[in-house]
């Protein structure tokens, strides 16, 4: 059996199914970041004191840089696709796949360094909210990870099949790609520099 | 959003300029930091670089510039979800259960 509306738009939507599916996934996403950064505000107003300078500045720059350049990377992977270039959406794929890896181990290293010192979730209300919004959104690096991952692999065999369904279901990895990446334009000068 | 890979091919160099440009934009929060500005002007400037580098992500890297109704309408329910959301933290604050309602009691008049 087919499934409907992969490939082509509903007539009553002009979309495909799967694009509106994943933009209501990301509206859900905005309302689970939002009330974390709510509860930031919350915990930030109501603090006799706020920390400064308890995280490294140049790390967090670091990985700002690393996901925006895995944004331009991921789009570039699915222009490719549209331009019908197999060769470079590959290379630009897995560049998306390593830069992701990149951010997690300097996070990781960043994790231990604090964890090193006794500076855990329950150390402080920052490093509580730290850990809370850092590490929801690096389980969301690590899931894009494993769709790329799905999609550098066994995944990507739809492209001899039925290519214009595996450009979208990279256009749709791409949107959710762009969300963390957005994400985290937001948490760095939230948490690293004010 | 293009499915033309003609223009698609036209539309590559403006996604490496749009992620050059976020890179400056990362740039100049970085070093509006290193200058100290007291705290409402520091998130001043840190917002508003902010939501512009994520205007850019979602107009040109999400292609929402160009986009279909029935997404536009998806989001501007969630951006009024959002905004609820984030107001919720000034209901709190004005929140007087558990308070007195008269919390400074009225001078006694003398010979009363």
């Amino acid at each position: 059996m087919n499934i409907p509306y992969t490939v082509e738009e509903r007539p009553d939507t002009g979309l495909a199914n799967g694009k509106l599916g994943i933009w209501l996934f990301l509206a859900s996403e905005v309302m689970l970041f939002g009330a974390l950064f709510s509860t930031y505000i919350i915990l930030r107003t109501g603090a006799v004191e706020w920390p400064h300078g308890e995280l490294n500045v140049w790390l967090g720059a670091a990985n700002t840089v690393i996901l925006i350049s895995s944004s331009v990377t991921m789009v570039l992977a699915w222009a490719s696709l549209k331009m019908n270039d197999w060769g470079k959406h590959r290379l630009y794929l897995i560049a998306t796949w390593v830069l992701a890896g990149i951010f997690l181990v300097n996070k990781y290293f960043e994790y231990a360094d604090h964890l090193g010192k006794g500076e855990g979730p329950w150390h402080s209300t920052f490093l509580a909210i730290y850990f809370t919004l850092t590490g929801l959104h690096g389980l969301h690096i690590l899931g894009g990870m494993v769709v790329m991952g799905y999609f550098i692999g066994p995944g990507s065999k739809m492209w001899k099949t039925n290519p214009e369904q595996f450009t979208n279901r990279i256009e749709y990895t791409g949107l959710y790609w762009h969300f963390v990446d957005l994400v985290w334009i937001f948490l760095f000068p939230v948490l690293y520099l004010l | 959003m293009h499915s033309d890979p003609a223009a698609v091919r036209k539309t590559v160099r403006g996604y490496v300029m749009v992620g050059a440009a976020l890179l400056v934009f990362t740039a100049i929060t970085v070093a509006a930091n290193q200058l100290h500005f007291a705290l409402p002007i520091a998130v001043a400037i840190a917002l508003i670089i902010a939501a512009t580098k994520g205007s850019m992500v979602a107009a040109v890297f999400m292609h929402l510039s160009h986009e279909k109704r029935w997404i536009y309408g998806a989001l501007l329910l969630t951006v009024v979800f959002f905004l609820v959301l984030l107001s919720i933290p000034m209901f709190t604050t004005m929140d007087n259960i558990g308070t007195p309602i008269h919390a400074t009691a009225p001078a006694e008049h003398p010979g009363h």
